[in-house]
């Protein structure tokens, strides 16, 4: 067998594997001994083999085979280029993580036992492998709905609670109407002939108006499952309804899926790209971005607050995407191999922290029994391990240097800075608007986690605690410190992976990062060139570290140590107490005054001549009033329409058949 | 990375580590001076670090280890920054580690820490300045991060030195974009410094205090730190205004006898900016915390303005 075939079979194996492991969960459903202790370790093991895989295959040429399976005219292709190796090194990465943590997780309770939970997580793993994998519309559709399916499932592990079954039909539903558009996409897109193989489609030339329509169709369907406004809705819905891993792996890889799937339809199968199509997304992913970060300060349901900035990060995706789709576009495809690096590094970015972010979610609700912030407060005592991952997770979604959420979105703003190359002067000036909106977003991302990480683990107990806590298990911990690993590897070591990244760009763009980029050495990250801009996370941290800790040294040295404890100060009055501290809500109530017209909001406030004072707050989603209950009704109404054609009478229904034969003879 | 560049960059931080607290001093004289006061002299600040330094730290029951390492980590971010600014000559071996968007990632990596440690304790008022500082950056930060953007449209860079290089050493131009700039940079200096018209540094009234809510638990080597991070902060900052709008006289690279001069020159800006900062906290009156987010607006606003006059006016 030659090498070249080596990666493409190494991880159809590796995909096939994780099959197998969910098979085996079914022989023992409700061991949790044998799924937790024996499958999920090797799982996370055979999770690490794959991401090897796809990091190998990164740097390699494009490998292709064609199964024995499938329809009788059309066998699942398969193929492993840089594109799909990079998403697979995604998948891998995170799912180590996700599957260590998972090894201690699960234990029999109410709901899904863990046996079946096992196969439909394995499941759901093998079938993004396959999303990935795939090279003809066909599977790639299979694995898609496979894909919707079992995480279906797996949102509804708790399927006893009603509002958990109405996330899971509202997931569902959009989950459906996105793989409709995906669906219409590939329709346009065929090859001579209906070939529904990526090769055919890939070499098929479209009238300029088709093009687009099939971008707009695939800018729907992926944008649905990727969580772009305003096809968001069920993310702040399903997320808070899984089981945390599962939440994790939604929102760490599958919504992935839905990027690597709009990269490949646009870069790799249409070919010809246009500018416009950069502009709307460059539009969508501000809006996106903005909306995701507004709403997360606004949440009390630490779930629910993850979700919404995942529906952030994915418009940070976004906006890095427009902005490459514009510049190759306008016919700079340096510029564009910059944007698309810079949207690739973030997404990895953001499947490592947000997975460790939901799983330290997890921890929190599985230690405490709580989901809502205003109950948490001064976790960090209980759970000092657990406190510390959730810090670098959050240090790195606030885009703080020197960890990882950083490194890409100063790849987006180095690349919209860019945008006087451009000759018109309308993207030229839209483009720093949409970075604009990106700065916004980081420093409110700041805020919102300054908000979590104080409410959750800082302060005193807002809730009184019956009982002592205590911190998560060993395989808990090590599975949320390979992440945080992550954060801290991808934020110091930037250049390796933007080399990586160069190879994708490469394959999809044909040209990579400009002849100066990346010239000095590994340490210095010079995307355009050495003198347009640098940095170098290693020295940046080196210095902070060095510089605190040689003041501690000086402070001992020429001061002293002295310290006593004493009460906190309370302005002599006394009772301080744990109410007094800001609530979720409170902390957040200036961007609430501030931004007002966005939030639909429900107040009522108490009066001075309340017998019992009562404060409510409720904010919604605007898009739910004015998009989707309108439309709901118009479904509503139309089936009622459709409905009176039921009259339960026979004579009715003989009479319709009668009339259908008239118009067939008469017609056809 | 030459000899002269290490001298450079070791001359450089030691000078803003030793001189901040004077321009602190230097500051607060005017300040008194404008109110007809004497005024405790511009030494005061190194003799409250030194009684500061010398007490017994009181520590909150409760606070953990985040609350003690914060002010460490206060100095050390703000080190960081004051050795990326090209000050005396733009050849500084470090400079290239960051440039503008990492510099402002520096002072946001400080707010976070001094946010979080100031929830540690649990008290109200920690929490109140917790909530204000994280606002007023998040207003702040993106304005600033914009204005930096307006130079590096013009000097197509956003390393500080290539700015300070296309500025002051190539031929004048006016940029309009940079006048609004200048305006957004002032203010945004004015609301990150905790100074008035944004926040008071002289008082501690509940209803106002932003900066001091802040730190109110900290006592003795802890307040000193924070208190010398606060004085570098400022003069990074002024710096910064200086380097960008001011640059004249930052010697060349290698021009090793031009420094002197630039030295003197830098302190020489200094002087003239503390007082015109004393100044504008003089004849201003604090805003209502409720108007300090449309000052933070305006700033932003026009910082946008100056990008999209960039693309407008072409220069």
């Amino acid at each position: 067998m030659s090498s070249s075939i080596d990666g493409i079979n190494a991880a159809l194996a590796a995909t096939t594997a994780w099959l197998a492991l969910g098979m085996l969960g079914l022989l023992r459903p409700h061991s949790v001994r044998w799924v937790g202790r024996v499958l999920f370790p090797i799982s996370a093991a055979l999770s690490l083999v794959l991401a090897g895989i796809g990091l190998a295959s990164v740097l390699k040429a494009p490998q292709a085979a064609v199964l024995p399976l499938g329809l009788p005219d059309l066998l699942f292709h398969v193929r492993l280029d840089p594109l799909s190796g990079f998403f697979l090194f995604l998948l891998g990465v995170t799912a180590t993580g996700i599957s260590i943590f998972s090894a201690g997780y699960f234990r029999t309770g109410e709901g899904t036992p863990p046996g079946l939970m096992c196969f439909q997580y394995h499941l759901f793993l093998a079938s993004m492998g396959a999303v990935l994998l795939a090279d003809d519309a066909y599977l790639f559709m299979v694995a898609w709905e496979t894909m919707a399916l079992a995480s279906y499932f797996l949102v509804t592990t708790h399927h006893r609670l009603p509002e958990i079954r109405q996330a899971g039909f509202l997931y569902l539903l959009i989950a459906h109407v996105g793989a409709l558009g995906i669906l219409l996409c590939f329709g346009v897109m065929h090859g001579t002939g209906w070939q529904f193989t990526f090769d055919a489609m890939r070499t098929a030339h479209l009238a300029p108006g088709w093009s687009s329509v099939a971008f707009g169709l695939a800018l729907f369907g992926f944008g649905a499952k990727a969580g772009m406004v305003p096809l968001h809705v069920w993310l702040p819905e399903a997320h808070p309804a899984a089981p945390s891993p599962v939440s994790a792996l939604m929102s760490g890889v599958m919504l992935k899926t839905a990027i690597y799937g709009l990269i490949r339809v646009t870069y790799d199968l249409l070919g010809t790209i246009r500018w416009e199509w950069g502009l709307t997304v460059l539009i969508a992913g501000s809006v996106t971005t903005l909306f995701g970060v507004l709403f997360a300060l606004m949440q009390h349901h630490l779930k629910r607050l993850l979700a919404y900035h995942s529906i952030e990060n994915i418009g940070i995706i976004l906006i890095g995407l427009g902005l490459s789709l514009t510049y190759i576009g306008t016919g700079h495809p340096a510029l564009g191999a910059l944007g698309l690096a810079a949207a690739l590094y973030h997404t990895l970015n953001h499947a490592v922290f947000k997975s460790l972010l939901f799983l330290g979610a997890g921890s929190i609700q599985h230690v405490t029994g709580e989901r809502e912030l205003g109950r948490m407060g001064g976790l960090a005592r209980w759970l000092p391990r657990t406190a510390f991952l959730f810090l670098v997770g959050s240090l790195a979604i606030s885009a703080l240097p020197p960890l990882n959420g950083f490194v890409s979105e100063w790849l987006t703003f180095q690349a919209a800075l860019l945008s006087p190359a451009l000759e018109s002067g309308v993207l030229r000036s839209v483009i720093p608007l949409a970075a604009a909106g990106l700065a916004l977003a980081g420093a409110l991302t700041a805020m919102c986690f300054v908000k979590v990480y104080g409410v959750v683990f800082l302060g005193a107990p807002r809730a009184p605690k019956e009982t002592e806590l205590h911190d998560v298990g060993r395989w808990e911990q090590t599975g949320m410190a390979w992440l945080a690993a992550g954060c801290v590897i991808l934020g110091l070591a930037p250049v390796p992976m933007l080399r990586l990244l160069d190879h994708v760009a490469r394959l999809l763009i044909g040209q990579s990062l400009g002849s100066q980029a990346l010239r000095s050495g590994w340490l210095w990250l010079t995307p355009v060139a050495a003198e347009r801009a640098s940095y170098n996370p290693i020295v940046f941290l080196v210095l902070i570290v060095g510089v605190t800790l040689l003041t501690f040294v000086l402070v001992r040295r020429f001061y002293h140590g002295r310290l006593r404890r004493a009460p906190a100060w309370d302005c002599g009055f006394g009772g301080l107490d744990a109410r007094m501290q800001d609530t979720a809500e409170g902390f957040s109530q200036p961007i609430r005054h501030m931004f007002g017209p966005v939030y639909e909001m429900e107040r009522h406030l108490p009066s001075a001549s309340d017998a019992k004072p009562r404060f409510h707050l409720e904010i919604r989603d605007r898009f739910w009033s004015v998009l989707y209950l309108p439309l709901a009704g118009l479904v509503e109404a139309v089936s009622r329409q459709v409905g009176r054609l039921q009259a339960g009478r026979i004579s009715i229904y003989l009479l319709y058949s009668f009339l259908t034969t008239i118009f067939l003879l008469l017609f056809v | 990375m030459s000899l002269s560049g290490v001298l450079n960059q070791l001359l450089q931080s030691l000078l803003v580590v030793a001189a901040a607290p004077l321009l602190m001093g230097w500051v607060n004289q005017c300040r008194a001076w404008l109110a007809n006061r004497r005024g405790p002299g511009i030494l005061q600040p190194y003799r409250t670090l030194h009684k500061l330094f010398h007490k017994d730290a009181a520590l909150a029951e409760g606070a953990s280890w985040l609350f003690r390492v914060n002010p460490y980590i206060q100095l050390g971010a703000m080190v960081l920054a004051a050795s990326l600014v090209p000050m005396l000559a733009v050849d500084l071996p470090l400079a290239p580690a960051a440039d503008v968007i990492a510099l402002v990632g520096v002072f946001a990596v400080a707010r976070v820490f001094a946010s979080l440690a100031a929830m540690d304790i649990g008290t109200a008022f920690g929490s109140l300045g917790a909530r204000r500082e994280m606002f007023v950056g998040a207003l702040a930060e993106p304005a600033l991060l914009i204005l930096f953007f307006n130079f590096s449209l013009v000097s197509h860079s956003t390393s500080l030195t290539t700015i300070v290089q296309t500025l002051a050493h190539q031929q004048f131009v006016l940029h309009a974009s940079l006048a609004f700039a200048a305006v957004a940079f002032v203010m945004v200096l004015l609301a990150e410094n905790a100074r008035i018209p944004v926040d008071n540094p002289a008082t501690h009234l509940e209803l106002t205090m932003i900066h001091e809510a802040l730190i109110l638990e900290y006592s003795a080597r802890h307040l000193a730190l924070i208190e010398w991070a606060v004085a570098i902060k400022l003069f990074v900052y002024f710096a910064i205004g200086i380097a960008c709008f001011l640059p004249w006289g930052i010697a060349q690279a290698g021009d090793w006898a031009a420094v002197p001069l630039a030295t003197g020159l830098l302190l020489g800006k200094m002087a003239l900016a503390g007082a015109g900062l004393a100044v504008v906290e003089t004849v201003n009156a604090k805003l209502r915390l409720f108007r300090a987010p449309e000052f933070l607006a305006t700033a932003f606003l026009l910082a946008m303005l100056g990008l999209l006059l960039h693309f407008v006016l072409q220069v």
